[in-house]
């Protein structure tokens, strides 16, 4: 992934360092709305990187949106960006028209009767914070997007373990505000894989934060008359954590770039994706733990930021299918290759096409 | 915020190197067929047959990157990487070979005299040559700056007197030469870098003693290498005299990145499945999917610092995380087959996975110690990141 030089990764980097403070994301957990964050973002388009110019968005790559992600997750911006990001995407799927609004997707059972949406979903991300709620709807043969105004549904408020949003919302028989039918194959199925995959690459930023957190207080903390980076135990641990942060990046960065290379989410793009989910978990596990072990008890107050990514994690893996459940699906992939096959599926993916 | 202190970049094979996978697997495929070689785990350090080497010699698959005008195939590093991968994947005896095509070829012709390097680089090619690595010794491991054995200027070359340790190969058919690390000026402590030059010491010279060591698997993979007043002519020294550390350093990191850091134990993986395809519980799917996502991502690493050494790169910090992680990985992959293969697999000695299944678990301590270990590659990682 084009990182550093890109020019919608800088604006996004700028706008997140100077309004995504650690002030700005406890206030938003204790419920007041980043405003001024949400305007900078909205301002520059970065929320609707992923919608062509003809559906009202900026046209901008699939890869410079999760450029804009892995920002946003290293800099843990309490707003629906990437839910809106996420939102956008799905509607285009099916060439429906983006608004700039804050919008989120619902994973959930549901069903469309006369156009009104009914059912509920659960664990919702930034529902409340939503103005528009877009799902997925399939009945009888026939796939749909769907759009709802979420001023039109119930809302219980929960959290996940960051304490962002993770609402549970109840759509009864909900006006449908659009809808319509995306390409061909494109399922519920995708819709997670989508989701899964923004997790992973908000996860790789926010890991790669943890480790320069981890890093900076390293080499500042003194005891026993010196940095503690500098006793080899804790060097040891740090390179550790920095091996599982280049590696969920590497994962992170296939998955994002198999999917621009396909015109959804492919079978090939499925598989990147499964394979970043499942890596999650022990980037997760082992480096949450060095950063937290590092920073001692510091590291545990809730003024220290490092929370705010921490915690994230815990939440994200468990997010779209956990890491667990993303792991037995991939085995049983590659139990449907057989012995012969493995070898070859492994190379296939770098293989000149 | 910086999100970009590794670099793994997407590397897509150029259509030749994709061609030439599918030659490397037809020719796999028909030699495993006809009896030409058993699978074996860690083929790369334990499958010594100079036969096998010859042929691919004889197929152009040695000696590949270096430039044609010494004797070499001018081909790309992408396309040296598919055929070294193929033979890992394949578990086929790359043995004998594998350190003159990995490190002392590329050495010899960046810092050999003409004429040493013209009568050795084409022998390698066609796999005729092999070579030793003469680092350690008994008193120098991670320490490698400690090196002791020493040559003394004598007219027309050197006199070298002490003792290498765990030279791997160095007993095998074919193996001519040792590139040996040994101390040219007395040691000077404020110094220790200094004062030290590689040398290509022919083993079949005077004074030259080689006598193998047998791993813990009974095999003899190594040696000791005791050298009582060798001759070594001027002509052999590589590179400067007093310039030895600064090349084992660039050797040694040629050394990490491949893909024999991650692969040494797949071809256990590859014949456990023949099994596990059938009635595959939860668990085995859980631990396939965690070993296959583990493995692509390595590989995905690993060929990304392929693709940055291609252009020119020096990605130092890249190469020894992904060593790191991957020779743990080697040894992960096995303890995690153990839980889901069933109990005669376990502690069979006949058939093809049970032998791979003890052969990879006897091999595999040694794979987070050679080439540097990993406590001290973690030193090298903490001093890129800052904090050393
Ligand atoms: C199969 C195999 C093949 C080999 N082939 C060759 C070859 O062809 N040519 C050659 O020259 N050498 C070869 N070696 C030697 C190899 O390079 C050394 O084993 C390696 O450099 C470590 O040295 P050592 O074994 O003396 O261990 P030591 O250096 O004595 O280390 C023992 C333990 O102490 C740890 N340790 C040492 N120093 C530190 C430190 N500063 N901080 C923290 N921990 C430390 C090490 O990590 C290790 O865990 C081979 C080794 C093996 C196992």
């Amino acid at each position: 992934m084009t990182d550093s030089d890109n020019i919608i990764f800088d604006t996004a980097s700028r706008i997140f360092d100077d309004l995504s403070t650690a002030e700005v994301i406890n206030d938003a957990e204790a419920g007041t709305w980043p405003e001024a964050l949400w305007q900078a973002i909205s301002e520059s388009g970065l929320n609707l990187t992923w919608v062509p110019e003809d559906n009202g968005g900026i046209g901008a790559s699939i890869l410079d949106g999760f450029a804009v992600l892995k920002a946003a997750g290293g800099a843990a911006v309490p707003v629906p960006l990437a839910e809106s990001l996420f939102a956008g995407w799905l509607l285009a799927q099916a060439g429906l028209q983006v608004s700039g609004e804050t919008a989120t997707v619902a994973v959930g059972e549901l069903s469309l009767t006369d156009g009104k949406l009914s059912g509920s979903a659960q664990g919702v991300p930034y529902a409340r914070n939503a103005k528009q709620i877009v799902t997925l709807v399939e009945t009888a043969g026939k796939v749909q997007v769907v759009q709802v105004a979420a001023e039109q549904c119930e809302l219980i408020e929960q959290t996940n373990m960051a304490g962002e949003p993770a609402d549970t919302i109840s759509f009864n028989a909900v006006a449908v505000v659009q809808a319509g039918e995306p390409g061909e194959g494109f399922n519920g199925e995708n819709v997670e894989a989508m989701g899964a995959l923004i997790r992973c690459v908000q996860a790789a930023g926010a890991l790669s934060a943890a480790l320069e957190l981890t890093i900076e207080y390293s080499m500042e903390r003194v005891q026993f008359g010196r940095a503690i980076g500098k006793f080899q135990a804790l060097q040891h641990s740090i390179a550790a954590f920095a091996g599982e942060v280049a590696a969920m990046n590497a994962a992170a960065d296939a998955a994002a770039e198999a999917v621009a290379r396909a015109p959804s989410i492919d079978h090939d793009a499925w598989i990147e994706i499964a394979t970043a989910k499942t890596r999650l978990e022990e980037a997760v596990n082992n480096g949450a733990a060095v950063a937290h072990q590092v920073h001692g008890a510091m590291g545990f107050t809730y003024e220290h930021s490092l929370h705010h990514v921490t915690r994230r994690l815990w939440a994200w893996r468990d997010e779209f299918g956990s890491d667990v459940v993303w792991a037995r699906r991939l085995g049983a992939e590659v139990l449907s290759w057989g012995a012969d096959e493995l070898w070859p599926r492994i190379t296939a993916v770098t293989d000149a096409r | 915020m910086s999100v970009t202190r590794f670099r793994f970049p997407f590397v897509e094979m150029p259509p030749e190197a994709t061609q030439l996978r599918q030659e490397v697997r037809e020719f796999l495929a028909e030699e495993r067929a006809n009896g030409g070689y058993t699978p074996m785990a860690d083929c790369w350090a334990g499958g010594m047959s100079a036969e096998f080497s010859r042929k691919l010699g004889q197929r152009g698959w040695l000696g590949m990157t270096w430039d044609k005008k010494y004797g070499g195939h001018g081909r790309s590093f992408l396309e040296r990487y598919v055929v070294t991968e193929e033979m890992l994947a394949a578990g086929a005896p790359v043995m004998a070979h594998w350190i003159a095509d990995r490190q002392s070829g590329p050495q010899i012709i960046k810092n050999a005299a003409p004429e040493v390097r013209d009568a050795i680089i084409p022998r390698i090619v066609s796999g005729e040559c092999f070579c030793a690595i003469g680092m350690s010794e008994p008193g120098t491991g991670s320490d490698l700056a400690s090196v002791s054995t020493r040559a003394e200027k004598v007219d027309g070359g050197w006199k070298v007197n002490g003792t290498k340790l765990w030279s791997t190969g160095a007993h095998g058919p074919g193996c001519d030469y040792m590139i040996t690390l040994l101390r040219t000026s007395p040691l000077d402590t404020s110094a220790r870098h200094k004062g030290l030059s590689q040398f290509i010491i022919e083993l079949n010279t005077p004074g030259v003693d080689v006598r193998g060591i047998a791993d813990i698997g009974g095999q003899v993979h190594f040696n000791e290498t005791n050298f009582e007043d060798v001759f070594v002519p001027d002509s052999h020294v590589l590179g400067e005299v007093g310039g030895g550390w600064n090349m084992v350093v660039g050797e040694l990191a040629l050394e990490r990145s491949g893909p024999e850091r991650f692969l040494s134990t797949f071809i256990v993986l590859q014949e456990a499945m023949r099994l596990l395809v059938n009635n595959p519980s939860e668990q085995t799917q859980e631990v396939l999917g965690q070993v296959v996502a583990k493995i692509k991502t390595l590989r995905r690493m690993s060929l990304g610092i392929a693709g940055l050494l291609q252009e020119g790169s020096s990605p130092e910090m890249e190469a020894a995380l992904v060593k790191d992680m991957s020779t743990n990985f080697e040894r992960e992959l096995l303890e995690k087959l153990r839980r889901i293969l069933p109990q005669n697999v376990l502690f069979s000695s006949a058939g093809l996975l049970p032998t791979l299944l003890r052969e990879g678990v006897l091999r595999v301590p040694s794979s987070t110690l050679r080439g540097g270990t990993n406590e001290v590659l973690k030193g090298m990682i903490a001093r890129q990141l800052g904090i050393r």
